[in-house]
């Protein structure tokens, strides 16, 4: 046995203890053990008092529940145990660089929570007559004015509810605007980068689109050799769908005159807003020629991302799409704000309604308290710290991984796998980064790049925390260029080992059953 | 700035070692005619936590909240009581601040939550299996048109005329884009039985709700029988998810597709949103599913744990043949949904829908009571419509000055259908025999 410097036992190497776990409770050290609420709850406890119901004759007509949910409960010391657990199995911002490329995982500020949770907008119905929620209309236009400004644009949706609700709501304001041009029915196709979101080519689909693929060349900038090929024929074209600055993190230099073009052919520009983050406050994207783009507010304006929503995806339109924007939407008249809700009068040419109520209010106080801390200065900081950061990682790390384009990045730095040797493959990268104490980069997207690594620190690391993460990258990375065969079992000290995905989609258990009763053990 | 920690000195070396002259570099790939040279004019410049403070809660304080007094609104979104704990369980840094659980290693916290949120939804809606959420009722209910489009490959979708007319037009939005064709069944209070007649042989699904946006709960097995034997399915919409507690859940009905609003359980108000969306199904359609799926798996130590599974459903995945667009759902609802649901158990949740209901009832008896008003809802749980001789506007209109706000006039969610003397409200657990007796002796005074 080895001693330590206080003539002590060693670390002893860990022992899988037949349960998978090290020890006999399977909870080690401050990582607790936590079962599901479905073996560690009854069906009789609950944790939340109510009066009792004074027994009266229902009027439910016969409409009744047969059979009980079957349901547990906890009690809130028990609730609160089994959440707080769980939660220290996941890895947050709060707790380090969280540098998934395209994603935007900056700081979530707290005064944005406490804001909105103000009685005043967290306990207001959305249906109370308009005169009584006046603020709530108050605040969504400042929200409105500020996006416009900072987009140059003349107009914005701000119903939809996530960054592919936002998608879909500028492609079905194109749709309608063909509409209106009696085109719709010979306007079908709609042209997408090989390196765009899944989203895209998704939403175009969901709208009645065809999509036909656009090449990136080989500066990671869409291909106007075929670009121009695709718009020989431009009596089919509907638009195109470009993310800017792209999913290479680098800004299309060709932007303009992919308007122009697109323009020309008697279609439509929508831009994917998600990598604003790169040029707020330094380019409006009004000024490209853009007709549409939707701004996830739980990337560029800091509303959390909340474990995968909500989100929040207002949408600015040109003045060619505007009349075509979705209710419902607000207008300011000399008696105060008034939503407009009905297909008729400021609102009969919009293509329709896209969900229940106005949009995320509770997204839009947070993101006005973010823009309003940070102002129009502030926000211009906040892209040049995010680009500054994005090549400081950058140039460390291409010390020792490839960069997937030369030349200065946005807000994020790609990287191929090139570097590592045979039989280590970007996963294993991504694994070993997690023993290392941190979150991996996005992998393997775009796919345009052969294993692709993505990394986007945002602005909001500071430059001793960015050094402390190229130290670990560098590590890894160099023990993958020299195919260290320890890397693919890596993750070793997290929460849990390398999971199973292919088991769990050949035979899906997607809740929780009871157990069999078990056999009575024969004697 | 203080949400910036780079300081200009590490701004110099990091440019240095860049071998950038300053950040003006990092923008030359930007057209010259579009570069600003300042911060954008005509907007403010940054603001201390003190400031921005006083400006948001001045907004906040022109709204009149649901809690400042007698308050009966509902109509797909219903002010309920949620436990302290859920709201601090929600802000636990460690939910709050994380990602799509894509790295499932170190999100089994986030994880575990979605499959336990995925057996309390299939539980409460009576459906085998159900998703990790959509944006909200109305979205959902829009992705069941879809779902069930693909699932037939017919292209007709029929709408009672008890849906939430914002789900109806979501829906309608979504479908005539993929040019499937919409049949509206007129809005009426007690209809959703004439989906059995409405069903042919070309249809997709007929979608029924219960309750409905009149506050009638209905048995609408006989809509899905009717809708199987012509091989269409039936989809059944609720928008307040209390009600499964006491009322017969979309399973029990045989649906193939549940979808609704789940805000009820967990979410405040919040004027209509972030709220969560709830989907579920039968076996036989989980692979036709939008959105994201958690299922259980092992590491490699053989531990037991959860991974998003089924992604080649997904668009990250499949891009143009991907069941749907959506990524971002509504995680941390969802969470707020099952942290409540987690403390409410049966037990719980059973009685907090009985006590919904018998507050309802009282309402109803304490209105029903008065000379003129007629209860239009033959069957309800926590909501229902009644008519008086006036404009239904301006009847909450002095109920408003008499400091009630007593509901939801039809008219304003269907226009120009003959409900303009309707009014719907809704009474939960937190509206007190003080706000009844308010309610009933305004509206006596004024009809």
């Amino acid at each position: 046995m080895s001693m330590n410097t206080q003539g002590r036992p060693t670390t002893p190497a860990i022992v899988a203890n037949g349960n998978g776990s090290a020890s006999v409770s399977g909870s080690r050290g401050l990582l607790q053990r936590e079962d599901l609420i479905f073996e560690i709850g009854t069906t009789e406890t609950t944790g939340v008092d109510l009066p009792a119901p004074k027994g009266r004759a229902d009027r439910l007509g016969g409409v009744a529940r047969k059979a009980a949910t079957d349901l547990p409960g906890l009690s809130e010391p028990e609730a609160m145990r089994h959440y707080v657990r769980l939660s220290q199995k996941n890895y947050a911002i709060d707790l380090g660089v969280f540098p998934l490329g395209s994603c935007t995982m900056k700081h979530n500020a707290r005064l944005n929570e406490k804001m909105a949770r103000l009685p005043g907008f967290a306990d207001i119905h959305p249906l109370q007559p308009q005169y009584e929620i006046q603020g709530a209309l108050e605040l969504i236009d400042q929200l409105a004015i500020w996006l416009k400004m900072l987009t140059g644009m003349p107009a914005v949706a701000m119903s939809p509810k996530a960054g592919a609700h936002g998608e879909l709501c500028g492609m079905l304001a194109i749709r309608q605007a063909l509409i209106a041009r009696g085109e719709a029915n010979t306007r079908k196709r709609v042209l997408v980068p090989a390196s765009a979101h899944g989203t895209n080519p998704a939403t175009a689909i969901q709208c009645g689109f065809q999509v036909d693929e656009i090449k990136a060349n080989e500066r990671g900038r869409v291909d106007m050799e075929d670009f121009r090929a695709k718009l020989e024929d431009t009596s089919d074209i509907a638009g195109i769908m470009l993310t800017n600055p792209n999913t290479c993190g680098l800004f299309e230099t060709d932007i303009c005159e992919i308007a122009d073009l697109i323009h020309e052919a008697g279609g439509y520009f929508y831009c994917d807003g998600a990598n604003f983050n790169a040029i707020v406050g330094r380019v409006r994207p009004g000024d490209l020629g853009i007709d549409a783009m939707h701004i996830n507010l739980h990337k560029t304006f800091s509303t959390p991302h909340g474990g995968g929503g909500p989100g929040s995806g207002p949408t600015v339109l040109s003045d060619a799409l505007a009349p075509y924007a979705p209710v419902p939407f607000i207008v300011k008249g000399e008696d105060g704000f008034r939503l407009v809700e009905d297909l008729k009068g400021d609102a009969s040419e919009s293509f329709g309604r896209m969900c229940a109520f106005h949009g995320q209010m509770g997204m839009f106080v947070r993101a006005l308290t973010y823009m309003l801390s940070h102002g129009a200065d502030g926000l211009k900081q906040v892209a040049e710290d995010a680009v500054l950061n994005a090549n400081y990682v950058q140039v460390r790390l291409k010390e020792v991984m490839t960069p997937a384009f030369d030349g200065y990045c946005m807000h994020e730095a790609l990287f191929s796998d090139e570097f590592a040797a045979e039989g280590i493959e970007t996963i294993d990268i991504a694994k070993a980064l997690i023993d290392e104490g941190y979150h991996p980069m996005t992998m393997y997207f775009p796919l345009v790049v052969h294993g692709a690594m993505l990394i986007e620190p945002t602005e909001t690391e500071s430059k001793a925390e960015l050094d402390r993460f190229c130290e670990s990258v560098i590590a890894v990375a160099n023990r993958a260029a020299a195919g260290e065969e320890s890397l693919k079992g890596a993750p070793y000290h997290a929460p849990m080992r390398r999971l199973d995905e292919t088991q769990a989609a050949r035979k899906p258990r997607l809740k929780w059953t009871p157990p069999e009763p078990k056999a009575i053990a024969a004697e | 700035m203080r949400y910036l920690p780079l300081t200009h000195d590490d701004r110099k070396v990091m440019l240095a070692r860049i071998g950038a002259a300053s950040v003006d570099d990092f923008y030359t790939d930007v057209p010259e005619a579009a570069r600003l040279d300042g911060p954008i004019h005509d907007l403010p410049s940054h603001q201390g936590e003190l400031a921005v403070e006083r400006h948001i809660g001045e907004l906040a304080a022109k709204n009149r909240t649901a809690s400042e007094g007698p308050f009966f609104v509902g109509c797909g979104a219903y002010k309920h009581h949620v436990p302290a704990s859920v709201d601090h369980i929600i802000q636990r840094s460690e939910f709050l601040t994380t990602y799509t659980p894509y790295q499932p290693e170190i999100a089994q916290g986030t994880l575990q939550t979605l499959f336990e949120f995925q057996t309390q939804v299939a539980a409460l809606t009576a459906m085998d299996v159900a998703n990790a959420s959509m944006y909200d009722g109305s979205t959902a209910c829009a992705e069941a048109a879809l779902m069930a489009c693909r699932a037939t490959r017919r292209k007709k979708v029929i709408l009672s005329g008890g849906l939430h007319p914002h789900y109806a037009a979501a829906t309608r939005t979504l479908c005539e884009a993929q040019g499937i064709e919409i049949v509206q069944l007129p809005a009426a209070v007690d209809s959703e039985l004439e989906l059995a007649k409405s069903v042919d042989g070309e249809t997709a699904c007929v979608i029924g709700q219960s309750p409905n946006v009149f506050g009638t709960i209905t048995d609408m097995s006989s809509v899905a029988e009717a809708a199987h034997a012509r091989k269409a399915l039936f989809v059944s919409v609720f928008t307040e998810a209390v009600s499964l507690g006491l009322a017969m859940p979309p399973g029990e009905m045989g649906a193939d597709i549940a979808v609704g609003e789940g805000q009820s359980i967990g979410n405040p108000l919040t004027f209509g949103g972030p709220y969560v969306g709830l989907f579920a199904c039968t076996q036989k359609l989980v692979r036709q599913m939008p959105g994201r799926l958690c299922g259980e798996t092992q590491d490699a130590d053989g531990k037991r744990g959860f991974v998003l599974t089924l992604s080649t459903r997904e668009q990250h995945i499949r891009r143009d043949k991907a069941t749907s667009n959506i990524c971002t759902n509504a995680g941390l609802c969802a969470l707020a949904f099952t942290a409540h649901m987690t403390l409410l158990g049966d037990a719980g949740l059973t009685r907090l829908a009985r006590l919904n209901h018998e507050t309802a009832c009282d309402l109803a008896d304490a209105l029903e009571a008065i000379d003129g008003v007629e209860l239009l809802t033959p069957r309800f749980f926590n909501e229902f419509a009644f008519r008086t001789k006036m404009n239904a506007e301006a009847v909450l209109a002095m109920l408003d000055e008499k400091g009630v706000v007593g509901g939801v006039r039809a008219s304003r969610l269907i226009p120009g259908a003959g409900f303009d003397d309707v009014i719907i409200c809704a009474a939960t657990e937190c509206v007190t025999a003080d706000d009844i007796e308010a309610y009933a002796d305004a509206l006596k005074e004024i009809v």
